[in-house]
C-alpha cells in the first residue's frame, strides 16, 4: 500500500519535471534553430569569459592602468595587438578590463529595473483600477523624460561613480518593465487556471509569484535582454560626455572619448573601444530576438 | 473628437507637473551649498548665511518646491549659478539649435527607413531584403557618438569634405543630422518593414489584387495608409530618443544647443540650469507625444469614432 503512494507519488513528479523540463528545452530547441541568435550567444560568451579572465590575461594595475610614455600613440602591433592609447597604456587589456564595468553595469541596472518596475507593473495589473491608475501614471510621467536625460541628471545630482551609474540608468529604465509587466499580467490573470487557485484559497500573494510571474515571464526575457544593451549604451554614453566611471578605470565610452583629440594620427584609439560597443550590443540584439522568437513561436507568423 | 483633444491636451498639464517634481526632487539631492558655488568658497559666513536666506534654501523641501513652481508657471527658472542671468532665457536661445539638429535627423530616419521598409517587406526574403536588415540591425547597435566620430574620421579629417564642429550652415548640419537620425531610421525600417508584412497579408490587399489593382497601387495606397499608423506611433517615442541623442550628439560636434548647455551646466553644478534644460526637453517631447497621438486618432478612424 505504501510503496503504491509512493510509486504514484514519484510517477506523478516525474512527469511534472518531464514537462517542466520540455517546456525549456522547446525554447532552447527552438532558439539552437536560430543561426543568428546563436552567434549572438557565442560571442556574448566570449565577452563574459574574457570579463571574468581579465585578470588572467592582462593585469590590472601593470598593464591596463600603469602609465607608460615610452609606447604612447602606438598603431596595433605584436606586442599591443590593438596599439596603445594617449598615455600609453594597452588598448586590449585596458577594453578586456572594460568589458567587466560595462557587462556589470549593464546587468546590475536591468536587475535593478526588472526589479522595481517589475513589481509595480505586477502590482497595477493585478490589482488594477486605482493602484493601477496611479502607478501608470506615475510612470507615464517617468517616461516623458527621454531615459538618458534622466540617468545624466541622477548621475549628476547624486556624484560620479560607479553604484550611482548603475542606479542611474536602472532608474531611468524602470517605466519600460513595469508597462511589460502590467501588459502580461493583464493577459494573464482572468485566466481559468488562475480563477482555479482562488477557488482554492491561494493567497494573492501566491498566486502573483506562483501562477502569475512565470507566466509573464518571456516578455520580461525579451525584454531584459535587449534592456542590457541599451544599459551598455547608456553607460558608455555616459562615460563618453564625462559622467560614467570615474578615471582611470577603463571604460569603453570614457576611453573612445580619450582618442578624440588623437582622432588624426591615431584614430585606433577611437575606433577599437567603439567597435567593443557595436559588437556587444549587436549580439544582445540578436540573442534578444531569437529569444523572442523561441519564447513566443506565434509571433513569428 | 475634440473632446478627446481637449482631454489629451488636459493631460499634459498634470505630466508636465510630475516632470517638474521628479526632476528637482533628484536635484536636490545634489550636494553642495548653492551658496557657496555662487559667492565662491572663501566667502565670508554671514554674507554665505544672508544669501541661504534669501534664496529660502532654509524652507522644508515642499516650500522650495512650492515656490519653484510658482516661479516655473510664469517662466522663470531661477538664475543660473555662474553666469548669474535667467537661466529660462538661456535654454530658451539655445533651443532652436537643439531642434533643428532633432527635426533633421527625424527627417533622415524617415526617408531611409519607410522607403527601405517597404521595399524589404514587398520583397521579403531577397538580397536587398536581407542586406537591409543586416545594416538596419547594425544602425540600431551602434552608439550614435561613436559614429559620429567615424564619420568626423571619415568626412572631415581623411577626405575634408565636411565640416567637423560648429553650426555654420547647411554642410555643418550633415554629419550632425546621419549621426543623430541612423538609429531611428534603423528603427522605423525595422517596424516598416514588420507592419507591411502584416499589412500585405490581410484580406482586403487580396481582395484589391484579385479586382486587378496594379501592384504599385496596392502597395502605396491599401498596403502603406494602414502599415503607416502603428510607424506614426513610434515615430513620436522616437522623438524623445532623437532628443536624449542630440544631448551626446551635440557634444561630439560642438553643436551650440541645449544638450551641451545642460552637460556644462551639470559639470559646474548649475542646479537651475540643469532643471531647466531637462524640464524644456521634456515639456517638448510630452508636446509632440501629444501632437503624434490626436495625428493618429485622425489616421485610424477605429479611434475616432470612439470618442465622437
Amino acid at each position: 500500500m505504501n510503496s503504491d503512494v509512493a510509486t504514484k507519488n514519484n510517477a506523478s513528479t516525474k512527469t511534472k519535471s518531464k514537462k517542466k523540463r520540455s517546456q525549456w528545452s522547446e525554447v532552447w530547441r527552438r532558439l539552437k534553430q536560430n543561426k543568428m541568435a546563436m552567434a549572438g550567444l557565442v560571442i556574448l560568451t566570449i565577452l563574459v569569459l574574457l570579463a571574468v579572465f581579465a585578470d588572467v590575461i592582462a593585469d590590472y594595475d601593470e598593464v591596463a592602468i600603469k602609465q607608460n610614455a615610452a609606447v604612447r600613440l602606438q598603431g596595433p602591433s605584436k606586442d599591443h595587438w590593438l596599439g596603445t592609447d594617449n598615455l600609453g597604456r594597452d588598448i586590449f587589456a585596458r577594453m578586456i578590463h572594460g568589458a567587466r564595468i560595462s557587462l556589470m553595469v549593464g546587468i546590475v541596472a536591468v536587475s535593478i529595473a526588472i526589479l522595481i518596475g517589475g513589481t509595480l507593473g505586477a502590482i497595477a495589473g493585478f490589482y488594477g483600477g486605482k493602484v493601477d491608475n496611479i502607478i501608470m501614471r506615475f510612470m507615464d510621467v517617468f517616461l516623458a523624460i527621454p531615459s538618458i536625460l534622466l540617468a545624466i541628471a541622477i548621475v549628476g545630482a547624486l556624484g560620479q561613480n560607479l553604484f550611482n551609474l548603475m542606479l542611474a540608468i536602472g532608474v531611468s529604465s524602470i517605466p519600460g518593465f513595469a508597462r511589460i509587466v502590467r501588459a502580461s499580467v493583464l493577459t494573464v490573470k482572468d485566466q481559468e487556471f488562475v480563477e482555479a487557485a482562488r477557488a482554492i484559497g491561494a493567497t494573492d500573494t501566491r498566486i502573483i509569484i506562483k501562477h502569475i510571474i512565470p507566466n509573464a515571464l518571456a516578455p520580461v526575457i525579451v525584454q531584459g535582454t535587449l534592456g542590457v544593451a541599451g544599459a551598455i549604451l547608456s553607460t558608455a554614453g555616459l562615460s563618453f560626455i564625462g559622467l560614467g566611471v570615474p578615471k582611470p578605470r577603463p571604460e569603453w565610452g570614457a576611453m573612445l572619448s580619450d582618442g578624440r583629440q588623437f582622432l588624426r594620427n591615431a584614430s585606433h584609439i577611437t575606433t577599437f573601444p567603439g567597435l567593443a560597443i557595436v559588437i556587444t550590443i549587436l549580439a544582445l540584439n540578436l540573442l534578444g530576438d531569437g529569444l523572442r522568437d523561441a519564447l513566443d513561436p506565434r509571433l513569428k507568423q | 473628437m475634440h473632446k478627446y483633444i481637449l482631454r489629451r491636451i488636459l493631460l499634459l498639464i498634470p505630466v508636465t507637473i510630475g516632470v517638474t517634481f521628479i526632476v528637482y526632487s533628484i536635484m536636490y539631492f545634489t550636494p553642495g551649498d548653492p551658496a557657496m558655488i555662487m559667492l565662491g568658497e572663501n566667502a565670508p559666513e554671514a554674507e554665505l548665511i544672508k544669501l541661504r536666506e534669501e534664496m529660502g534654501l532654509n524652507d522644508p523641501f515642499i516650500v522650495q518646491y512650492g515656490r519653484f513652481l510658482k516661479n516655473a508657471v510664469q517662466g522663470d527658472f531661477g538664475r543660473s549659478y555662474s553666469t548669474k542671468k535667467p537661466v529660462f532665457d538661456e535654454v530658451f536661445s539655445r533651443f532652436p539649435a537643439t531642434l533643428k539638429l532633432t527635426v533633421a535627423g527625424l527627417a533622415i530616419a524617415l526617408v531611409i527607413g519607410i522607403p527601405v521598409g517597404i521595399i524589404s517587406a514587398t520583397k521579403q526574403y531577397s538580397l536587398m531584403d536581407s542586406v537591409s536588415m543586416i545594416l538596419a540591425l547594425l544602425g540600431v547597435s551602434m552608439p550614435n557618438f561613436w559614429l559620429g566620430l567615424m564619420l568626423i574620421l571619415l568626412f572631415s579629417v581623411k577626405l575634408g569634405l565636411l565640416p567637423s564642429g560648429g553650426d555654420a550652415g547647411f554642410s555643418a548640419m550633415i554629419l550632425p543630422a546621419i549621426t543623430l537620425g541612423t538609429g531611428v531610421a534603423a528603427i522605423i525600417t525595422r517596424m516598416t518593414r514588420s507592419s507591411m508584412l502584416e499589412v500585405i497579408r490581410q484580406d482586403y490587399i487580396r481582395t484589391a489584387r484579385a479586382k486587378g489593382v496594379k501592384e504599385k497601387k496596392v502597395i502605396n495606397k491599401h498596403a502603406l495608409k494602414n502599415a503607416l499608423i502603428p510607424i506614426v506611433t513610434v515615430v513620436g517615442l522616437q522623438f524623445g530618443s532623437l532628443l536624449g541623442g542630440a544631448v551626446l550628439t551635440e557634444n561630439v560636434f560642438s553643436w551650440p544647443g541645449v544638450g551641451r548647455l545642460m552637460v556644462d551646466a551639470i559639470k559646474q553644478k548649475d542646479t537651475p540650469m540643469v532643471l531647466a534644460s531637462v524640464i524644456f526637453i521634456s515639456v517638448t517631447f510630452s508636446i509632440v507625444n501629444l501632437v503624434v497621438d490626436i495625428l493618429y486618432a485622425y489616421l485610424d478612424p477605429r479611434i475616432k469614432s470612439q470618442y465622437s
